[in-house]
């Protein structure tokens, strides 16, 4: 068995940060071979080195046996390795034979020759059972299809060496099915598989080795087979990790948000929400559960005001809510962990304080008759930055933007339960955080439901959602599938109903 | 009503052109992805350098008519180069482009002006004499349209026409255009696809100098025949333009067709009976009021190049 | 005071470009140069024409920083100027009243005019995301057009049809004390004025939660929605506010440094004004010094053109590179850092290419 790819004593750094240090790992033909590693320990760094974004400081790279240097993407193309990124690199408006040809385009004369590749993406999508529309446009097909378009991408230009990018970040459990039907057809042509992944079930599923990165260093290479997820993840985080979190029963009292038929439109022309009906109440944790993009968004939007209803009702601690502005909203007690920390939830250029105040600045103490008291303002933001934990260079006064990714989040979610509100809701509240701060921000979130408060978790992590709530709501094409118990509730069933395929009646 | 159509039509045409050119160039500007907003400066240049070249050549070679072409391709060369100024500053330096095309305006209004004190002493520059009207016999024979569009042309005219033809199909049919159009949605993508980005983006902004200098030289040698400092706005009016036109090539030669008639119909109105009635702040405010209700008309719709604007972070993800 | 240094910077560089223009086109530099500084600075007289040349352009500058703070370019500073002007002037040729009186409506109604100019363009930013740069430019020609035929039509000139009639001297900011210690120069209350806006701008950036709000949506205004503020008010109102200094700039400059209107010119001090605030950092205090610089520039550069025959547009060409320098010299520091660091670790990197991560 030939190694197909060699990256030995790979070392790479960014101002401030070595991304890898000393890396090494070794791709044998015919294998799917997983890269495992927590957000930020510097798995998609070795990879975009691999596919020639970036070049190493130290090290080298075999293919095939021989050193080669892989000075950009057309260069590992014509080696053969092809990348299925993260986040797609496609252009919406061009169709997917456009965006395959891209940069190697067939011409007749001087003209493109789209109908000569389109017919070899025809035979191409037949052949591997990919099943994609060479003439449709991207902006009108579904994120599961882009992907396939991503993978033809690789297979036209003949990629023997395809690096899978975090690729079930946007599936339901059903496509990542399919897609694992995929990777394995792919290696019985031939090919060989990386797969970057923090999801240990999958390794488990298709993986034949897997090689552990912590913070830009090689922990270890281990055949999958005879090795356990929690030795998996104790090589990822470095610790024993409990998946479960300790939380007592919910004890659940008034209902705090009724959603009653409520329909809402999304961003094109069709209902994002359709008749959409929900309870959560005091102390309990609600989770909603669905593959991204069926509904989540205008859910949340809906209740904290930022889109409006087309038809339905939403009741807040019992009185209708419909029409309240946005800051009336969050002065009644909603408050809101928003999806994009950097677009929603800060204002990068402003300092912590600043921020901190954000929803609350034209209240006494922080300001009175139009003029802002600064000194209530800074003993407020220093509060909150000592009892979350956030680590900054210069405490209140430093900008947001010099923070990490989680220490913006834990200044966030500080403010959100400073407020105290009476609902929380929590879009994607550890997206993109390391373990340590993933288990700080579910402890609060616990914490806060544990005081009579509600929580409304929006997550497409289904651990975490399995994890956290007391009752799941699942969300499929906009509608309510049906809610689930924690007790009854299994990844399988959630996995069905996201997909669209059981309906259950409502309860608890 | 048609006679005065007729009587108007070459002179709107005449206008209609550099604003075309110049549009022309914004638009490969800002399909790679960068906001030129310089074009107005990019005009003076051109009118600038055209009208010098030709001001000294004519003062060696009387009544050749090269030297007019000449011209013409002084100033292109000389639009390209300025407008590296700007490509520089967004595309390396990753400046904010709307302050970047202003700087440009500013400083080829200045430096022009400045040159030409320097030579004329009065700061404008007068060209002997320009291209000549004429008509093209046989096609002024095919009825309605042949004295419409082929009576009293200048030989630019059908040379923009030509380029417009061919910046369509390099824009949609070659892959020079597929890559270019690629770094205005997504340059994520195509620096993926292993283009570079950077180059097409200087590519896109040299164009635009170029294309938008041939502006300023063509109003020298057609209508204007001297340089006199600005472009009255005109610069502005092609980013309208491309904004009207949606960023098609041929959305912009309608967009420019009509403004080039509403500004004739404006500069002429007191001279012709049936148009003299409209109060002429009217007719002059007209493009303007126009381009503003369009914006808001295309606000929603819009199909500007996706990415257009954003410095490209190389590697972010 | 990074932001200091790098403005500084941007000015040497101009000047260094001035004197480079200077000297290719046969004229002595420093020849230049100190004709330019004594026709700014030479006696009292010429300091207080300076000073006076500087007004408007402070007025600009706080239009246009104000603006950006809060997100926006408004290019349309000189349209606004334009029919703030107007306003005044109109009421100061058709209205007979106490001095002290006439003039606060005048510059009352001179600070509405330019605000409701720019109220269009807020609105359409606002409720249609159109960009304001577009629609500023656009409002520009409007303005410019309309002045030129509204202003024959109603206020002709005595003696030029190409302005308006003058404004009686008691319609204006004139202030024969404030003239005289300056030895006779055009200085007025316009001076006064401006000075006292630039502390409120201030004051309302640094201090006021509109401020606060403004910068917010500025900076971003998803999160300002996201946190219940009014983003579409705010936008509008940072116009308002913007459009408003520019209309002030218009009071005083037809109705204090000059006494009448000009017809078929946009007002360079309108597109100074970007200038000025992007040197100024967008900070009041740095538009102050930027305005008195650039005011040193124009006032000094007839007296110039007379001593030697360097034209007078080498003030308009040394402003219009500093502002290009002060647009990318922010970012020349970054890349003279990127410079520095590298120079220690031998990188592997054939294709030269400056990707490093932000």
């Amino acid at each position: 068995m030939e190694n197909v790819v060699e990256m030995i004593n790979i070392r790479k750094e960014f101002p401030g940060v070595v991304a890898n240090d000393n890396i090494t790992l070794t791709l044998r033909k015919g294998e799917i071979h997983a890269l495992l590693g927590e957000n930020g320990a510097g798995k998609s760094t070795l990879m975009s080195i691999l596919f020639g974004m970036y070049q190493p400081d130290r090290g080298l790279i075999k293919i095939n046996g021989k050193e080669t240097k892989i000075s950009n993407p057309n260069v590992a193309n014509d080696l053969g390795i092809g990348m299925v990124h993260q986040h797609f690199k496609l252009v919406d408006i061009f169709t997917v034979t456009e965006n395959i040809i891209l940069g190697s385009e067939p011409r007749k004369m001087g003209i493109l020759d789209v109908k000569k590749a389109a017919k070899r993406i025809e035979e191409l999508s037949k052949h591997y059972g990919l099943n994609v529309d060479p003439y449709a446009k991207i902006q009108d097909i579904s994120v599961g299809m882009q992907q396939r378009v991503e993978i033809l991408k690789m297979l036209y230009r003949n990629a023997d060496v395809l690096i899978f990018d975090e690729p079930t970040a946007v599936l339901t459990p059903q496509e990542i099915e399919e897609l694992m039907k995929i990777m394995k057809n792919l290696i019985s042509e031939g090919k060989s598989i990386i797969l970057i992944t923090h999801k240990l079930k999958e390794i488990k599923a298709v993986a034949d080795r897997c090689t552990v990165i912590r913070r830009g260093k090689l922990i270890g290479t281990v055949d999958v087979a005879t090795t356990s997820e929690e030795t998996m993840a104790e090589m990822m985080v470095g610790r024993q990790v409990s998946f479960k979190v300790n939380k007592y029963e919910s004890r659940p009292g008034e209902v705090i948000l009724r959603l009653d038929n409520v329909s809402v439109k999304s961003n094109r022309k069709h209902m994002g929400l359709k008749n959409f009906s929900l309870e959560v109440r005091a102390g309990e944790i609600v989770g909603i559960a669905g593959v991204e993009g069926n509904g989540q968004t205008e859910l949340v939007e809906a209740i904290t005001g930022l889109r409006g209803i087309e038809s339905g009702d939403i009741y807040f601690k019992g009185e209708k809510i419909n029409h309240l502005s946005i800051r009336k909203r969050i002065e009644n007690g909603i408050g809101h962990i928003p999806e994009d920390r950097q677009k929603r939830g800060l204002v990068l250029d402003y300092s912590l304080e600043e921020n901190v105040i954000l929803e609350v600045y034209n209240r006494k103490p922080f300001s009175s008759r139009g003029l802002l008291n600064r000194a209530a303002i800074r003993n407020y933001a220093s509060k909150i930055i000592e009892s979350f934990d956030v680590r900054s260079g210069q405490g209140a006064i430093s900008i947001a933007r010099s923070l990490s990714g989680g220490n913006q989040q834990k200044l966030i979610i500080g403010r959100e339960i400073e407020l105290d509100p009476s609902l929380l809701i929590a879009v994607q509240p550890t997206r993109g955080l390391d373990v340590g701060s993933i288990e700080y921000i579910h402890r609060r979130l616990v914490e806060h439901r544990d005081k009579g408060k509600a929580v409304l978790l929006i997550s497409l992590e289904l651990d975490e959602i399995m994890n956290l709530a007391d009752r799941i709501a699942v969300v499929n094409n906009g509608e309510l599938v049906g809610v689930l118990d924690s007790s009854e509730a299994t990844e399988n069933k959630i996995g069905l109903m996201m997909a669209g395929v059981k309906r259950m009646e409502e309860g608890k | 009503m048609w006679s005065v159509i007729e009587q108007i039509f070459p002179y709107a045409v005449v206008f209609t052109i550099p604003l075309l050119i110049t549009a022309l160039g914004g638009l490969f500007s800002e399909r790679s992805g960068v906001v030129n907003i310089g074009l107005e400066g990019l005009m003076v240049i051109g009118s600038f350098t055209g009208a010098f070249t030709i001001y000294k050549l004519q003062e060696i070679w009387t009544n050749n008519p090269s030297v007019l072409w000449i011209g013409l391709l002084v100033a292109f060369i000389c639009g390209v180069i300025f407008s590296l100024l700007h490509a520089f500053a967004s595309i390396n330096l990753n400046a904010n482009q709307i302050i970047s095309g202003t700087a440009i305006n500013m400083i080829a209004g200045a430096i022009t002006v400045f040159m030409a004190r320097n030579i004329t002493g009065s700061g404008n520059v007068r060209i002997t004499k320009g291209f000549q009207p004429f008509d093209i016999p046989y096609l002024t024979d095919i009825p309605i349209i042949g004295n419409l569009i082929f009576k009293k042309t200048y030989p630019t005219t059908w040379c923009i026409l030509l380029i417009l033809f061919v910046s369509a199909f390099i824009l949609y049919k070659t892959s020079f255009g597929l890559r270019l159009r690629a770094c205005g949605e997504n340059p994520h993508a195509a620096e993926a696809a292993g283009i570079n980005v950077r180059y097409m983006r200087y590519i896109g902004v040299m164009i635009s100098g170029g294309f938008s200098a041939l502006g300023g030289a063509v109003i020298i040698v057609t209508y204007a025949g001297e340089f006199s400092g600005t472009v009255a706005g005109l610069g502005f009016l092609a980013l309208a333009s491309l904004i009207f036109g949606q960023w098609r090539p041929f959305g912009v030669l309608a967009a420019t067709l009509f403004f080039g008639f509403a500004s004739t119909i404006a500069n002429v109105s007191q001279v012709i009976p049936s148009l003299a009635v409209i109060p002429p702040i009217l007719l002059k405010i007209f493009p303007y009021v126009v381009t503003l209700i369009a914006l808001i008309i295309f606000s929603k719709s819009s199909q500007a190049p996706k990415a257009v604007g954003e410095p490209f972070d190389s590697g972010k993800r | 005071m990074k932001n200091f240094l790098i403005s500084l910077l941007a000015v040497l560089f101009g000047l260094l470009a001035g004197a480079l223009l200077m000297a290719i086109t046969g004229h002595n530099p420093l020849e230049g140069f100190s004709y330019l500084l004594e026709g700014g600075l030479k006696n009292p007289e010429r300091i207080g024409n300076t000073l006076a040349t500087a007004t408007p352009l402070i007025l600009t500058g706080l239009s246009v920083a104000f603006a950006f703070r809060t997100g926006l370019f408004n290019i349309g500073a000189a349209g606004q100027m334009l029919i703030g002007g107007f306003c005044a002037t109109a009421v100061g040729l058709s209205f007979d009243m106490a001095r002290p009186l006439l003039l606060l409506v005048m510059v009352l109604v001179g600070m509405l005019g330019g605000a409701l100019w720019a109220l269009i363009p807020g609105i359409l930013k606002a409720k249609f995301n159109v960009h304001e740069v577009v629609s500023t430019i656009m409002m520009n020609w409007i303005a410019y057009w309309t002045i030129y035929y509204v202003v024959p039509a109603y206020f002709k000139g005595e003696f030029l049809e190409t302005e308006s009639r003058r404004l009686p001297e008691t319609a204006t900011l004139k202030w024969k004390l404030l003239s005289d210690i300056f030895g006779g120069s055009y200085i007025n209350l316009g001076l006064i004025i401006a000075l006292v806006f630039v502390f409120i701008v201030g004051f309302i950036i640094n201090k006021t939660t509109l401020g606060y709000e403004l910068k917010a949506v500025g900076y971003n205004r998803h999160a300002a929605e996201y946190a219940g503020i009014a983003v579409n008010r705010g936008i509008i109102l940072s116009m308002l506010i913007s459009g408003g200094l520019a209309g002030l700039a218009g009071v005083v400059q037809y109705a204090g440094n000059a006494s009448s209107i000009q017809i078929g010119i946009l007002p360079s001090q309108g597109y100074d004004g970007i200038a000025v605030a992007l040197l100024g950092a967008n900070t009041p205090i740095g538009v102050m010094l930027s305005a008195v610089f650039f005011g040193l520039l124009y006032s000094g550069r007839g007296f110039m053109s007379a001593m030697t025959d360097i034209p007078p547009e080498i003030s308009d060409s040394i402003i219009a590179i500093v502002i290009y320098f002060a647009a990318t010299s922010i970012l020349i520091e970054r890349l003279l850092r990127r410079f520095k660091k590298p120079l220690s670790e031998k990188s592997k990197d054939p294709a030269g290419g400056k990707k490093v991560q932000s």
